[in-house]
């Protein structure tokens, strides 16, 4: 078979492209350390999701007891809302989500951040995420979940460690 | 030479009766584009928001599924028939393949349509990804899988026809148009096993109360196994327009007839093993099946950028056949008032912009940003929006004359109309991409919340403008194609008599090509092995986590209230 020389070349440099790509999402995730949702957060039963051993705390959010994070966020998603709706924690702190879904397929997207999952029910989406500026986020449902789709939202504070008073934010409590 | 409609009249008719059924379809899906386009950017809002749903559920499923796949069925059939140069074995069989996809499209479509009279309780508000615990009515799902075993017996139809020009013609290669046809149906029968499973064993026995519950992940898995591939069954015919109409137009002919079959045989073994990569976001499924996705995916990249370089390498052989001259100066040689030609050249330019955004979705990392967003809007508007869409537009001005003799009513109007798709989806796809950086979900009627979206490039408002205007500029396109086409399908407009066209063969032929090529046996098995390379242990670990049935013994009934569309619009 004959390939014409330019052929060849165009060929050479599509194969570098290709694998500079895969290097260049190796490095992401191994080097820049971004990590990516797996099935670390496990499976649940829905009808029994309070049993889980996740949840026994109830929902909210809470001190975590590792060096991994600082906080914890325990939520549940259900048709159009996420409990807790809103979160607080303050500047600089690396807090740990657990969601899972109560009825549907869902998304949790914190908008203009990489802080997005998909929401499935019988799974929980486990993610840590570092929250390095104060502001107020706005997170939304990003996958359609019925007619009221659209006013699934939520949101993100994050306040300076001056503000932050943990007798306020961390509150459990029952979806 | 005659007309195909001439030589093969039973053919032309079966061809004739896809497209108009595809035609239909694109009428009806792209009558909700324009409604979406405004609501969405808060321009006309006519509608409850809750029903915007509906109308998204119509327009994915007519436009994605019913327009790309009906017309490609008969564009199939003319390449089969022309290239062979033999009839199809049996017309009645063309039909019953035909007639089941009509049968199948209208059952799923009659739960989408029920609204209309009156208190019928059926439902199918479920989208096109149909997610469960979403639920439509039985109907919608009997539909999909009656229209899917139409598309499989299609293929066994040309297999039929292969096969026998193989007896007559023994030891020759296979003509390259059927070459393609057959590629893309193994790789099809490969990527409709997960959603026909998912459908036939799940799906349609939870609706019908026979099962209690589903496994939502595992579901939803095998729809995407099925759901990636499936868009290289809308590409792959628009690849052979490119391969085989396009340097013909251009003045020319192909570059090279192995490469056209390489790349065929690469999506034939590439194509199913990535539609993990829908599923980076998904819990319940690890890191590592999510990379062996990403890995197949970005080397799926090869046959496009290989196809960039023989498709441009054609043309410019094809422009220097006109005359044309110097580095760039070819291109001013090039037939850019014929409408099929600038079409499908546009309609490649876009795909090339896609492919770029195509590897940010690709890349695990950097998908975290745009999963869900309004950019995969505008990646897909670019890829089946537009390298499919346009790409059928443009050539049905080149392919039409052939099935009913007559010549197009207006060559200036296919060009106006051409131009008008590529200035508007310019428009509405540049400023999804850039909503979607900033955070605007996808399949949202009202994205409007609390909180507002903060864009880095322009405002919210200006991009919603750009929305809005794309999508009239896109309708006004959409007007002009149905005009052209009904003046010209039923003569209104006393059209001239299409003289009959041949193909020109490749400048590289098939002779060229190594032997191995023809092997279709070894690449399905190889792409067999790398399907279950790909799938059995996430599977495996899905049905393991939450059982094959799964936990989840809820349904979420979608109703779908087309009768209160029709009360708004009145009021």
């Amino acid at each position: 078979m004959e390939i014409h020389r330019y052929e060849r070349l165009w060929f050479a440099a599509a194969l570098v492209l290709i694998v500079a790509f895969i290097a260049t999402v190796v490095y992401g995730a191994v080097g820049a350390g971004v990590e990516m949702i797996d099935d670390d957060g496990g499976t649940i039963d829905p009808d029994n999701w309070q049993d889980h051993e996740v949840y026994d705390e109830g929902i909210g959010v809470f001190a975590a007891n590792d060096s991994d994070a600082d906080y914890e966020v325990k939520m549940v998603a259900q048709h159009p809302a996420f409990s807790p709706g809103t979160v607080t924690v303050p500047e600089n702190s690396t807090v740990r989500f657990y969601i899972t879904s109560l009825d549907v397929i869902h998304g949790y997207d914190v908008a203009g951040t990489n802080i997005n999952s998909m929401i499935i029910p019988g799974q929980i989406s486990e993610f840590t995420a570092e929250f390095d500026e104060t502001g107020e986020y706005l997170v939304v449902c990003n996958e359609y979940c019925g007619p009221n789709h659209h006013n699934m939202e939520g949101s993100i504070q994050v306040v300076p460690e001056s503000e932050w008073n943990p007798d306020d934010a961390l509150v459990g409590g029952d979806a | 030479m005659a007309v195909f409609a001439d030589r093969y009249p039973e053919e032309a008719r079966v061809v004739r009766l896809a497209l108009a059924s595809a035609f239909l379809a694109l009428f009806l899906g792209g009558l909700m584009g324009p409604i979406q386009a405004l609501h969405r950017t808060g321009y006309v809002q006519f509608l409850d928001d809750s029903t915007y749903y509906t109308v998204l559920t119509l327009h994915g499923v007519a436009l994605a599924l019913l327009f790309t796949i009906f017309f490609l069925v008969g564009f199939f059939h003319w390449a089969v028939t022309d290239s062979l140069d033999r009839n199809a074995e049996s017309t009645r069989f063309s039909l019953l393949w035909y007639g089941m996809m009509v049968l199948g499209a209208a059952m799923s479509a009659v739960t989408i349509l029920a609204g209309f009279v009156g208190q019928v309780d059926m439902s199918a508000d479920v989208l096109f990804t149909f997610y469960a615990p979403l639920q439509a009515h039985p109907l919608f799902y009997a539909g999909l899988a009656v229209f899917l075993i139409g598309t499989w017996l299609a293929g066994v139809d040309w297999f039929r026809s292969w096969y026998h020009w193989k007896q007559a013609h023994p030891g020759e290669r296979t003509p390259l148009r059927t070459f393609m046809v057959l590629t893309t149906m193994l790789m099809w029968y490969l990527a409709t096993a997960g959603v026909a499973i998912a459908v036939v064993f799940f799906l349609l026995p939870w609706s019908l109360g026979l099962i209690g519950s589903v496994n939502p992940l595992l579901t939803r898995t095998l729809f995407w196994f099925f759901g990636h591939p499936v868009v290289y069954f809308w590409l792959m015919p628009v690849y052979m327009l490119w391969y085989v109409i396009l340097p013909k137009l251009a003045g020319g002919r192909l570059f090279s007839d192995p490469l056209a079959r390489i790349v065929f045989v690469l999506f034939l073994v590439l194509s199913v093993p990535t539609g993990i990569h829908h599923q980076y976001l998904d819990p319940g499924i690890a890191e590592g099946f999510k990379f062996l996705a990403m890995t197949n995916t970005m080397f799926l990249l090869l046959p496009s950028l290989l196809t960039a370089f023989t498709v441009v390498a054609s043309i410019e052989h094809g422009a220097r056949q006109r005359g044309g001259e110097g580095y760039l100066g070819w291109l001013g040689a090039l037939p850019w008032r014929n409408p099929t030609f600038t079409g499908l050249a546009l309609a490649g330019l876009m795909f090339a912009a896609a492919g770029f955004s195509g590897m940010v979705n690709a890349a695990m990392n950097l998908n975290y940003v745009v999963h869900n967003t309004l950019w995969v809007v505008g990646h897909f508007h670019l890829t089946v929006g537009t390298a499919v869409a346009l790409s059928f537009m443009a050539a049905t001005y080149w392919f039409l004359p052939l099935l009913t003799g007559r010549e197009i009513f207006s060559e200036r109007m296919g060009l106006a109309q051409v131009l008008l798709w590529f200035v508007g989806m310019v428009m509405m796809s540049n400023a999804m991409h850039r909503a979607g950086m900033a955070g605007v979900p996808r399949r949202t009627a009202d994205p409007t919340y609390d909180i507002a979206f903060e864009s880095g490039m322009g405002t919210i408002s200006e991009l919603r403008l750009q929305i809005a205007l794309g999508g009239v500029i896109l309708t006004l396109s959409l007007a002009l194609f149905f005009a052209n086409l009904l003046i010209s399908w039923f003569d209104v407009g006393e059209t001239r008599a299409a003289t009959g066209e041949t193909l020109p063969p490749a400048l590289s032929g098939p002779e060229h090509a190594p032997a191995v090529l023809e092997n279709l046996r070894l690449w399905t098995a190889i792409a067999i092995v790398l399907v279950l390379l790909t799938y059995v242990l996430p599977l495996a670990a899905i049905v393991d986590g939450s059982g094959l049935l799964g936990n989840i013994d809820r349904a979420v009934p979608m109703l779908l209230d087309l009768g209160r569309i029709a009360l708004e619009v009145v009021a």
